[in-house]
């Protein structure tokens, strides 16, 4: 057991300090990894209490698709080079307050839920989930998702296709004078449509008609 | 003194696994070139050692020898952590790696979904690379390869999930289990192919080399890294190639069985067979380095997202049907 808690500590305290140092670090792409850093110690904590689908779940998409896009709007706008204007600017920034706000906002709504736990409803204990020996919890996980909440499952998977459907459109602008190629003209183009092998006689040359 | 036993016999056990890795990656790539000259009606590496074996070790010699030049404007720490991180990912994905019944580190539940996680961390070695070096062709072959890696991750993911269907289990030694009558390379085979070539994209080899296409980019990502630096990506580059084969043995080939299960072939032990497989997939990646012209990078982009895509999910749908209609879906105990 001891060794138990030396590695939920050894995470914990992993995670509790890259997550001070996202918003710390004053270089972006350093926040970044940071952030996957974070993602995969949380992951680690998954995997000690027994839940290693979601922790493996959380590395394949947080680390391995989400972080990568943060990764590169950061790399691609540069925005390491607005650091000074956005920390120490000279003029008033309008950060601040609204920064404040939202951080105000997220205490209290920390603080109601942890006073408010022992309030919980019994609705939200897995009621569905049952823990034998020989039943891995990808089945377990399968056997709820799919059955008792799969109307919720579907719904979410409908309103990821439609937010990025929508991305798509809102960013799509149709460019004039783009030059395109198309693969089945490429593709079907034959020998006798490009070549024509032509019979000139010395002296006189040819006159070709195109 | 217990847990002194128990940790000793856990690095011994690491040990003995990783150092014929290291091995082999060393003579596989010996073994790329002999392939990749005989092609070519060249002899390849023949001078050091018997048939040119020993090339790779005085390649590593003269990498240990030379000098680790970090230039002026890069990001330090970054720019040393790149290779680290990408050789520790391409060597901890093999702990999971069943080369027998018996001879694997750790038979964890969701294996397979633990080589998928460690391959997709496999990008940010290439990324941290690229931009800590500060400079613009490592950069451009840094986000080239990262889009590229994510986007044949996705086709590769979908062709697991028709795997796993079959055999419905996440354990790699379930899966090969589940192979005993009939490889999935039969059922499977538009699948086999089509993992084949993601593989050769996902693991940056021609002609999916984009990310280090010399004649654009000099050498991508590895363009600032020189001496032993230069020398670890390689070598992850390389375990994970092997590491892609040893997938795909395990997946479609059937990994540590043998052909058939008669007299004379199951007396030969399961590593025998899974490293026979995993040599014939290398040889394809071999031949395939040296007979195929490089991709375009919007022929590449269309091929993972517009075709292999589309069609490994209406695979997917139709194994599904197939298994439910003839009631063949496994039976998982519940």
């Amino acid at each position: 057991m001891i060794a138990h808690a030396l590695f939920f500590y050894f995470f914990s305290i992993i995670a509790i300090l890259s997550a001070i140092m996202v918003i710390v670090s004053r270089n972006t792409v350093h926040a970044v990894f940071f952030l996957i850093l974070d993602f995969i110690s949380i992951a680690s904590l998954f995997i000690l209490i027994g839940a290693e689908f979601l922790g493996m779940m959380m590395i394949i998409v947080y680390v391995g698709a989400v972080a990568v896009l943060f990764l590169f709007v950061v790399m691609l706008l540069n925005v390491s080079e607005q650091k000074l204007s956005w920390f120490r600017g000279a003029r008033k920034t309008k950060h601040i307050p609204i920064g404040l706000a939202v951080g105000a906002v997220i205490l209290l709504e920390l603080i109601v839920v942890v006073g408010g736990w022992k309030y919980r409803d019994t609705f939200s204990e897995t009621k569905f989930l049952n823990f034998e020996k020989d039943f891995t919890n990808t089945h377990a996980i399968g056997n709820v998702m799919y059955t008792e909440y799969i109307h919720l499952f579907q719904i979410s998977g409908l309103i990821l296709l439609l937010s990025m459907i929508g991305a798509i459109v809102l960013t799509y602008r149709k460019r004039e004078g783009v030059k395109r190629q198309n693969y089945f003209t490429q593709v079907s183009r034959e020998r006798e449509d490009s070549i024509k092998l032509v019979e000139v006689e010395s002296g006189k040359g040819i006159n070709l008609d195109d | 003194m217990e847990s002194l036993v128990v940790l000793y016999n856990e690095v011994y056990k690491i040990l003995f696994l990783l150092i014929p890795i290291l091995v082999s990656v060393a003579m596989i790539v010996w073994f790329d070139r002999r392939v990749w000259g005989f092609v070519q009606k060249r002899k390849g590496p023949n001078v050091v050692g018997p048939f040119g074996l020993f090339q790779t070790l005085a390649d590593a010699l003269k990498y240990i020898f030379k000098e680790i030049i970090i230039p002026a404007s890069s990001n330090k720490v970054i720019f040393i952590l790149a290779p680290i991180v990408t050789m520790t990912l391409a060597l901890s994905a093999w702990a999971v790696i069943p080369l027998s019944e018996k001879m694997v580190i750790a038979d964890i539940n969701v294996g397979i979904l633990y080589i998928f996680a460690i391959s997709s961390l496999g990008v940010y070695g290439i990324l941290m690379g690229g931009w800590a070096s500060n400079s613009k062709y490592p950069f451009l072959g840094a986000v080239r390869s990262a889009a590229q890696m994510v986007s044949y991750e996705v086709s590769i993911g979908i062709i697991i999930i028709n795997v796993l269907l079959c055999t419905g289990s996440l354990n790699l030694s379930e899966i090969v289990l589940a192979q005993q009558n009939l490889w999935f390379v039969i059922p499977l085979f538009p699948m086999f192919v089509i993992f084949f070539i993601s593989a050769l994209a996902e693991t940056n080899r021609p002609p999916f080399d984009l990310p280090e296409a010399e004649a654009e980019l000099v050498a991508g990502y590895q363009t600032e890294y020189s001496g032993m630096m230069y020398a670890m990506f390689w070598l992850g580059e390389y375990a994970n190639i092997l590491l892609m084969c040893a997938l795909g043995s395990i997946l479609f080939l059937g990994g540590w069985l043998s052909p058939i299960d008669i007299y004379p072939l199951n007396l030969i032990p399961g590593a025998v067979w899974m490293i026979i497989k995993i040599l014939i997939l290398f040889f394809m990646f071999a031949i395939i380095k040296a007979i195929v012209p490089r991709y375009r990078y919007d022929q590449l982009m269309r091929l993972g997202w517009k075709v292999f895509l589309p069609f490994s999910l209406i695979y997917v749908v139709l194994t599904a049907s197939f298994l439910i209609y003839f009631d063949l879906l496994p039976n998982t105990g519940n």
